[in-house]
Formats: structure tokens, C-alpha cells, sequence
């Protein structure tokens, strides 16, 4: 395997308050290779913001990561000085947010919001910026670009501005975009315009995308790999066909048994009674155990690993290989 | 755009035809004009003559209207107790109450909003804190308290500055003003710090709560996402935004500057419209009040057009 672009390693985030540290992101490991489309789900208060704003630094205090490391190509980014984090947001790893009515400066042109990135990170001149500009809208099908490059974002419907958000995203030829539900707020029509978009330009500029999303269509439609989160921890990470079609832990299998079409989301989550544990009480051992079918004795004591199972890797003791042996 | 400017073109008409109806409705029900302009000797004839000749037998509408059309042409009558032109007077008493006015806006605006922005930027800073507790006290104390607490450090204790008076003036055609002698000068300094206070303090604050509102909206996290450098976001992206709400609030506020000169100009004696207006309160001299009030009013109503001119100056959501 070629070197991943980014690597995770037992990230963890962690919120001080009155009624002590609050683990929001706990032990997150995992690799998105260059070019390749990694999804992240998990319902809402899983983790899967917290994680994307902590690998730019972008946590808002009292947040903090408390623990870990993440490389880009091998090197360590999460303890540089602000400045030099700064320099790789934009440059060197784009992200796109949920809403893209308010993503963008009301008060300021988007060619000047294109222009003033573009400028930042490529050291072009203001002509040549602009040229860029348009050549990114145009990209991002933004008709009439040349015109429309002097307009307001409050001229551009929303799934017009998401356009906007990616070409801000991509202004400086990123080698990785964060993108934390792209399409949540958007019209089911232009959802799926969005994400062919995020696709076409995947492919085309060769970035890779970590894609948070609870929604499993978008996942099914897009990523290459997935890893479900549960709790602030990641239940289980594979490749895209496995974890839909045979996944192995059973947080995972209760996901998937409740989507009985692509469009319905992980925020209703109604095959599995109960709902997840709130950071101030989660159990021990297995986060899931108070919830899980096929909990047992070691499940409520001992944290589980990811440990592989087929073609995935679940942090689940059914695929502990002693248990493996006897199953 | 233009409909917005004329929907603020009217709103100040229609406040200075308000106001004028309270200026002139003092003419008939405070006072009597004609005992106070024909004397004590004056017979019945005369003052039924008097009476006819001023049309205050005219109806109430016929009345109002050449009041206003006078107004409009800068004539406000007699003073009862001055007996001059009313517009003399005030020609004679602006330029010290706009001198005053437009420094001490000035100042709490320039200073109110880099204080308030420092306070945003800084928001865990001792110095930055130490600033909000003092604002308090600027939002808390009366002008006029402020004044005689700043007369009595620096004119009293200190003897740097003058406690009363414009100090020398230079006259430009009918125009005067204290800014171009050493004395003139130095008497402007404590009414203006007096009458700039309690702006300055309540544009810090307010300065600071959009400044910190903004700073937590999602454009200023994309735009740190994309890795605009902070300071660049404080004073282009978020500024820009902070001065939407603020604009308004200001504009309101700078208004009332000329408001509040009353109170300065009387603990400073200033030789301003405010005093002028007091003077005139205590001798029931309705031409000058009168004047003074639409007077006020006019300001009102302009500083609120400019500020709505500027509000579509910053914000590109208004001008279409
Ligand atoms: N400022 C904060 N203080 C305390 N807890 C927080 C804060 N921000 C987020 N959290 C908690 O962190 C958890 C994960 O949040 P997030 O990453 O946004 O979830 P997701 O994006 O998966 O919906 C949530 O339970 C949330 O309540
Ligand atoms: S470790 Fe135990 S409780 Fe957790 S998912 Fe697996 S079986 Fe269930
Ligand atoms: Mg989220």
C-alpha cells in the first residue's frame, strides 16, 4: 500500500468543564490514502465533527485534542504552532461545512472571497487570481462564471453557493478536502448534483475527501471506504461494500438493518433500542454493551480493539481471535 | 435602493412635521404672544391689530402651514426677550454646539470602536476587561456628573484645563471657531470628552457583542478554514460585518449627541445652542425654543438619512 495521505492515530478530544473532562473523541485511528473518498457516519453527537475540526485545528476551546497524532503524508501536523497549521488549512487540506448559506461573507463578492484564497496560497497576481477564479467556477458548474464572479452570495441559491464553498475549497489545489455534511442542508434534488459534483472533482484533481455524513445513500454513492462511529469511537472501518452489505459489528448491523432504502438517514436509528450514551455516562468496556444483542462478561469490562473481521475491521470481542476459534 | 432612501427621506419629513407641530402648538398654549410682544401699555385696539396682523385668527391648519413654510426659509420669528431674529441667534450660538457635537462624535466613534474591537480580540485580556468595567460606569453615570468630576480633576486640581467658556475664537466669514487658538482648543477638550463619553462607551459595548457574535458565525470559521490569517479575519471579515448592526445603532446615537449638549453645554457654559435653549426654557421665549426643537429635529432626521446611506454602502443585500 502507498503511503496513506493522512493517518489518524488514537486521536482523542476532550472538553474541561464544571463537572470534569468530557471525552468527546476517544482513541480515533484510521488512514485516507491520496484520491481516496473515506465516508464517516454515525448519528448526531457521534464524534465525527470534533474529529474533522481537530485534524485542521480547528476546535473551538474549551475543545482541545488531548491525545494522539495526525500525519499528513507522515508528518505530524497536530502540534505545529497556529501559524503553521494555518498555512496547510486552504492549502493543503480544504474543508467544506454543512451550510453553505452561511459559509460564505454576505458582505463580500465571492470573487473576492475566491480571489483573496487564491492569493494567499499561490502567490499569484491579482489578474492571474481572478483567471483562476473563474476557471474554478466554471469547475464547479457555475454558469455564466465570468459575470457571475462579481455577484453577492445572496444572488446564488444554496445549492449554487455549495458550488461556491467547493470552489473556495479547491482554490488552492488541496490534497485533501474535510467535508462535514456537504448536502445535509440542501434540497434532495441538488443533494445528488452536489455529491456527482464532489465525485467529478475527486477524480479530477485527485484530492481525497473525508466525507462525514449520516446520511447511508450518500455514503453508498460516494465512498470508497467507511468507518461508523459510535460514541466517539469508531465501531467499525472497511471498505463500502462491506460495511453496508456484511457488516460485522452489531452497532453497524442494527445501522444497516434500519435503512431499508439508500435515501433514509443514521439519525433514525430505530432497530436498536435505546440511544447512545451521553458523554457524561459512557459505560465501560464496549460503549455499545448496553445496547448490543450479543453482549457478554468481557464486552462490560474490557474495551474492545479493532480487530479484523473479513474484510473489515470491528471493535467488537465477537472477532477476538480466541472467540473466533470457538465460534 | 432608491425606494429605501426615500422610505428614510420620508420617515425624517414626517419627524420633522411632528416635531413642528409640537414647536408650533407651544405658540398657542404655553404663553400668550401677544402680551409678550405688545407690551404693557398696549391698548385693546392694538392688540386686535397685532392679533390680525400676526394671522393668529387665521384657522389652525393655515397657521401650522406658514409656520412651516417660514421654518423652511430659516425664519423663526422674533425672540420675545431678545428681541432679534431668532435665526441670528442661532447662526451665532452653532457653530459652538456643532464644534462640540461633531468632536465628541468623533471621539466616542474612533475610540469607542477600536476600544470595542481590542475588547472582542482580547476578550480574556486584563486590559480588555478592565475596559468593560469602566464602560460601565460611563453607561451608569450621569453626564453632568462626569463633567464636574473631570472639572474638578483637571480644572480645579490639575489647572491644565479651563472649566468654562469657548476660550478665543477665530471668525471664518460667520462662522467661529475655538480650534484654531491655543485657549479655544484647550477648552474643548473636557465638553468633549463630557458629551463623548457615554457614546463612546455604549459603542465599545455594543462594538464588542457583534464583534464576538461574528467571530463565532460560519463564514468566519470557513474563512479560517481556508486559512485566511486571523488577523485578516478580525479586520476584513468580521469588522465589515460588526459595523452592519452597529451603523444603525450609532447613527441613532450621534444624533442625540446634539441632545445631550444641552446638559454639557450648562455645566461648561457653553456658548452653544443648548444653553441658548435653556436660557430661552427659563424666559418662556417659544421662538427660540421652538426653533431649537425643529432644529434638533432636522439633525435628527439627517444623521438618520446618512446613516442609512451607509448602511447600503457596507451591505450589498440592501443596494439592489
Ligand atoms: N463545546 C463543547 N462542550 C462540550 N461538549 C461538546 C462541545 N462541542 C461538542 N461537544 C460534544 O461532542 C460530541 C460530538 O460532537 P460532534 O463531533 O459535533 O458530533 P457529530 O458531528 O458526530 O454529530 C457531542 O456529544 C457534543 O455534545
Ligand atoms: S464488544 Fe460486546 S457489546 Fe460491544 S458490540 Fe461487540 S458484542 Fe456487543
Ligand atoms: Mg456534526
Amino acid at each position: 500500500m502507498t503511503e496513506p495521505l493522512l493517518s489518524i492515530r488514537e486521536l482523542r478530544v476532550e472538553f474541561p468543564t464544571r463537572r470534569g473532562i468530557l471525552t468527546a473523541v476517544d482513541g480515533v485511528s484510521f488512514d485516507i490514502a491520496p484520491g481516496e473518498v473515506l465516508g464517516v457516519v454515525g448519528e448526531s453527537g457521534a464524534g465525527k465533527s470534533l474529529t474533522g475540526a481537530a485534524i485542521i485545528g480547528l476546535l473551538d476551546p474549551p475543545g482541545r485534542i488531548a491525545g494522539g497524532e495526525v500525519l499528513l503524508k507522515g508528518q505530524r501536523i497536530d502540534n505545529l504552532p497556529p501559524e503553521g497549521l494555518r498555512r496547510i488549512r486552504g492549502k493543503r487540506i480544504g474543508m467544506v461545512f454543512q451550510d453553505p448559506l452561511t459559509s460564505l461573507n454576505p458582505l463580500f463578492r465571492i470573487g473576492e472571497q475566491l480571489i483573496e484564497t487564491i492569493q494567499l496560497h499561490t502567490g499569484m497576481n491579482a489578474a492571474q487570481a481572478r483567471d483562476r477564479a473563474i476557471a474554478l467556477l466554471v469547475d464547479v458548474g457555475i454558469p455564466a462564471a465570468e459575470r457571475r464572479i462579481d455577484a453577492y452570495p445572496y444572488q446564488f441559491s444554496g445549492g449554487m453557493r455549495q458550488r461556491v464553498v467547493l470552489a473556495l475549497a479547491l482554490a488552492a489545489d488541496p490534497e485533501l478536502i474535510i467535508a462535514d455534511e456537504p448536502t445535509t442542508a440542501l434540497d434532495v434534488s441538488v443533494q445528488a448534483q452536489i455529491i456527482a459534483l464532489m465525485k467529478r472533482l475527486c477524480r479530477e484533481h485527485n484530492v481525497a475527501i473525508m466525507l462525514i455524513t449520516h446520511d447511508m445513500g450518500v455514503i453508498a454513492e460516494t465512498a470508497d471506504r467507511v468507518a461508523v462511529m459510535y460514541a466517539g469511537r469508531i465501531a467499525e472501518i472497511g471498505p463500502v461494500r462491506d460495511v453496508i452489505g456484511r457488516a460485522h459489528h452489531p452497532y453497524t448491523q442494527g445501522l444497516m438493518g434500519s435503512i431499508p432504502t439508500l435515501t433514509a438517514t443514521a439519525e433514525r436509528l430505530t432497530q436498536i433500542p435505546g440511544s447512545m450514551p451521553r458523554l457524561t455516562d459512557i459505560p465501560t468496556g464496549c460503549a455499545f454493551n448496553p445496547r448490543c444483542p450479543h453482549v457478554f462478561d468481557r464486552c462490560r469490562v474490557e474495551r474492545p480493539e479493532l480487530l479484523p473481521a473479513e474484510r473489515t475491521l470491528a471493535a467488537c470481542w465477537l472477532y477476538a481471535a480466541d472467540r473466533r476459534a470457538t465460534a | 435602493m432608491i425606494a429605501h432612501l426615500l422610505r428614510s427621506l420620508l420617515q425624517g419629513i414626517l419627524v420633522i412635521l411632528a416635531v413642528g407641530l409640537i414647536a408650533f402648538s407651544m405658540f398657542r398654549f404655553v404663553g400668550d404672544p401677544i402680551a409678550s410682544l405688545a407690551g404693557q401699555e398696549s391698548t385693546d385696539a392694538d392688540r386686535a391689530e397685532l392679533t390680525e396682523r400676526l394671522g393668529l385668527n387665521d384657522p389652525f391648519p393655515v397657521q401650522f402651514g406658514r409656520f412651516l413654510a417660514h421654518a423652511a426659509s430659516g425664519d423663526f420669528g422674533i425672540s420675545y426677550r431678545q428681541a432679534r431674529p431668532v435665526a441670528d441667534l442661532l447662526a451665532e450660538r452653532l457653530p459652538a454646539t456643532l464644534e462640540l457635537a461633531v468632536l465628541s462624535a468623533l471621539f466616542a466613534f474612533v475610540v469607542g470602536i477600536a476600544l470595542g474591537v481590542y475588547a472582542a480580540i482580547n476578550r480574556r485580556g486584563v486590559i480588555a476587561n478592565g475596559v468593560m468595567v469602566l464602560s460601565l460606569i460611563g453607561v451608569s453615570l450621569p453626564t453632568f456628573l462626569i463633567g464636574i468630576g473631570l472639572i474638578y480633576l483637571f480644572a480645579v486640581e490639575l489647572r491644565w484645563l479651563p472649566s468654562f467658556g469657548r476660550g478665543d475664537v477665530v471668525h471664518i466669514g460667520w462662522w467661529t471657531t475655538g480650534l484654531l487658538t491655543d485657549t479655544g482648543r484647550k477648552s474643548l477638550v473636557l465638553p468633549v470628552l463630557t458629551l463623548g463619553f457615554f457614546q463612546l462607551t455604549l459603542i465599545m459595548r455594543l462594538v464588542r457583542a457583534e464583534m464576538l457574535e461574528t467571530m463565532r458565525t460560519d463564514y468566519v470559521r470557513f474563512a479560517r478554514a481556508r486559512g485566511i490569517p486571523e488577523r485578516r479575519i478580525q479586520f476584513r471579515h468580521a469588522l465589515r460585518n460588526t459595523m452592519v448592526p452597529v451603523v444603525t445603532i450609532v447613527g441613532l446615537q450621534l444624533g442625540s449627541v446634539i441632545a445631550f449638549a444641552i446638559v454639557t453645554e450648562t455645566v461648561f457654559q457653553w456658548p452653544g445652542l443648548g444653553a441658548l435653549f435653556v436660557n430661552a426654557v427659563q424666559f418662556v421665549d417659544i421662538p427660540v425654543m421652538a426653533a431649537y426643537l425643529m432644529f434638533v429635529a432636522f439633525v435628527f432626521a439627517a444623521v438618520n438619512f446618512l446613516t442609512d446611506f451607509v448602511y447600503l454602502l457596507i451591505d450589498p443585500r440592501l443596494r439592489h
